[in-house]
C-alpha cells in the first residue's frame, strides 16, 4: 500500500483546501469501509486521506419541517436507530440495516455508499426514490445535484478533484407516501446485490389512486438507474398487483444488466420484475399504514 | 488541522480497555496494526483485512467495528475495547468466555476474540436477544472450523 498522510480538517473550507491541495491523489474518508480496502488492493494510490468526520456538517443528522439532512459521514446505525427517521423514510431504513454486518453499519455511511458509486450499491436506490439531493462543496463553491445524476460510471461520480459530498437532503414525505428497498442475494446476510430495487409511491387523499411514483434499480447497469417509465406508468392508476406488474415490465425494459458470476441478463431482468412488484407492494402497505 | 507527512509517525493518544495509551503509529496504519504492533494486544486478530471476517472486531466508543477498516489516527481521544478487556478482573472469565469453553465454541480460535467482543456488545445492549437476533448480530463474524451452532449456543448459555 502506498503510504499516505492523514488529515483531519474541522470545517468544510479546510476540507476543500486539503482535498484541493492533493487533487486526485487524495480522497475523503467517512467510514473507510470502501476506501481503505481499495487503497490496500491498489485500486488507487493516495498521498493523503482526508478524514471528514470532524467537520460538524458531515456527521449531523437533522430532521426538520422541510425534511431530512444526512451528513455524508453519518454511519448507517444512526439512521436506522432514529425512530422518527425510520418512520418517515422506510426505504432508507431497509438499505441502511442490510449494508454489511453490524461492524460495517457502525462505520459505513449512505454518503460514502453514494460516493463509492458501485452499480450494486444498496444505499443509492432508496435515496433516489426518496427524492434525494446531494450537496457537495469544492474549490468553486457549493452545488446541489439530484442523487440519480450523481453517479456517472462504476466508481465515478460528478465530483471534481477537491470536491466532496457534504450531505444528502431528502424532502419530508407527504401523507400517503410509502417506500421500500429489496435486493436479491443467494445468502441471508453480508453479500453484494445480484439485483436491488427501490420503489416509492404517493397516494391521493382518498387512497385509491397513485399520484406519483419512483422505481430505481441497482446492479443492472453501470450506475443506479431511475426507471422513469416504470414510475410514471403508475400515476393515476389504482394501486395494486396489475399496475405493479406493468411497472415491473417497464423497469425490466430500463435495466441494462450484464451476465457475470452473480447472474445472467435474463435472470437479472426477471429479478427486476419480481423485486419491482414486491417493493411496490411493500411501499403501498406502508403508504396505507 | 492535524497533519503529518506520510513518512513521519504520529503520536496517538487513546484509551484501550480503560487504560490511557500513547502509541507511535504511521498515518496509514490501521487501528488493528496499532493495537497488535504498537500496544502489543495480540488478542485482536487479522483475518481478511478487508472487513468481511470480523476477526479484528473491537469496540470503539461503544460500537463494534472492524479495526482493520479504521485508521489508527481516527482513534485519537476515543475509547477502545478489545478481547483483553472482557474478563472483569483479568482472573475470572467473562460469562461469555466461560460459555465458549463449556460449549466448545471454538477449534482453531482465531475468530474467537472477534466473536466474543461482538457478542458482548449485543448482550450489553440486548440481554434477551433471541436466536435470530444473535445470528443477525454475528453475521459480520466468520468461523471456518467450528460452525456457528455451537457459537450461538454458547451465547445463549451466557444469557443465563
Amino acid at each position: 500500500m502506498h503510504p499516505f498522510q492523514y488529515l483531519a480538517p474541522t470545517s468544510v473550507a479546510e476540507a476543500v483546501d486539503a482535498l484541493a491541495r492533493y487533487g486526485d491523489r487524495a480522497r475523503a474518508l467517512a467510514g473507510g469501509t470502501d476506501i481503505l480496502v481499495q487503497t490496500r488492493t491498489g485500486r488507487f494510490d493516495l498521498d493523503a486521506v482526508v478524514d471528514v468526520k470532524r467537520v460538524p456538517e458531515l456527521t449531523a443528522l437533522t430532521l426538520g419541517e422541510d425534511g431530512l439532512s444526512i451528513g455524508a459521514a453519518v454511519p448507517c446505525y444512526r439512521v436506522y436507530e432514529d425512530a422518527e427517521v425510520a418512520g418517515l423514510y422506510p426505504g432508507l431504513i431497509d438499505a441502511a440495516s442490510l449494508i454489511g454486518g453490524i461492524q460495517i453499519q457502525s462505520r459505513a455511511s449512505l454518503g460514502g455508499n453514494l460516493c463509492n458509486a458501485s452499480p450494486s450499491a444498496d444505499g443509492i436506490c432508496p435515496l433516489i426514490v426518496h427524492y434525494g439531493q446531494a450537496h457537495s462543496a469544492g474549490p468553486d463553491g457549493r452545488r446541489s445535484t439530484p442523487v440519480e445524476e450523481f453517479c456517472v460510471a462504476p466508481g465515478r461520480t460528478i465530483l471534481e478533484p477537491g470536491e466532496f459530498l457534504v450531505s444528502i437532503e431528502l424532502p419530508r414525505p407527504p401523507a400517503g407516501f410509502g417506500g421500500a428497498y429489496q435486493r436479491f442475494i443467494p445468502r441471508n446476510e453480508m453479500d453484494i446485490a445480484v439485483v436491488g430495487v427501490g420503489s416509492s409511491l404517493t397516494l391521493n387523499a382518498a387512497g385509491d389512486r397513485v399520484e406519483s411514483a419512483r422505481v430505481a434499480l441497482a446492479a443492472v447497469g453501470p450506475t443506479p438507474i431511475l426507471a422513469h417509465a416504470a414510475g410514471d406508468s403508475l400515476v393515476g392508476k389504482t394501486p395494486g398487483i396489475d399496475a405493479f406488474r406493468e411497472a415491473g415490465e417497464l423497469a425490466a425494459d430500463a435495466a441494462r444488466p450484464i451476465s457475470d458470476m452473480r447472474g445472467d441478463v435474463n435472470f437479472r431482468k426477471e429479478l427486476v420484475r419480481v423485486l419491482t412488484r414486491r417493493t411496490l407492494t411493500t411501499a403501498l402497505e406502508r403508504a396505507q399504514s | 488541522m492535524t497533519t503529518a507527512p506520510a513518512s513521519q509517525k504520529i503520536i496517538l493518544n487513546t484509551t484501550v480497555n480503560g487504560q490511557e495509551h500513547q502509541l507511535l503509529v504511521a498515518p496509514y496504519h490501521s487501528l488493528l496494526e496499532a493495537l497488535r504492533e504498537a500496544a502489543g494486544l495480540t488478542g485482536v486478530k487479522e483475518g481478511c483485512n478487508d472487513g468481511n471476517c470480523g476477526a479484528c472486531t473491537v469496540s470503539l466508543d461503544g460500537r463494534i467495528v472492524d479495526s482493520c477498516l479504521v485508521l489508527a489516527a481516527e482513534a485519537e481521544g476515543r475509547q477502545v475495547q478489545t478481547v483483553e478487556g472482557i474478563a472483569p478482573d483479568g482472573q475470572t472469565l467473562h460469562p461469555l468466555q466461560q460459555a465458549f469453553l463449556e460449549e466448545a465454541a471454538l477449534q482453531c480460535g482465531i475468530c474467537t476474540p472477534g466473536f466474543l467482543v461482538a457478542a458482548k456488545a449485543l448482550l450489553d445492549r440486548e440481554p434477551d436477544a433471541d436466536e435470530d437476533r444473535i445470528r443477525l448480530w454475528l453475521a459480520g463474524n466468520l468461523c471456518r472450523c467450528t460452525g456457528y451452532d455451537k457459537i450461538i449456543r454458547a451465547v445463549q448459555k451466557a444469557q443465563g
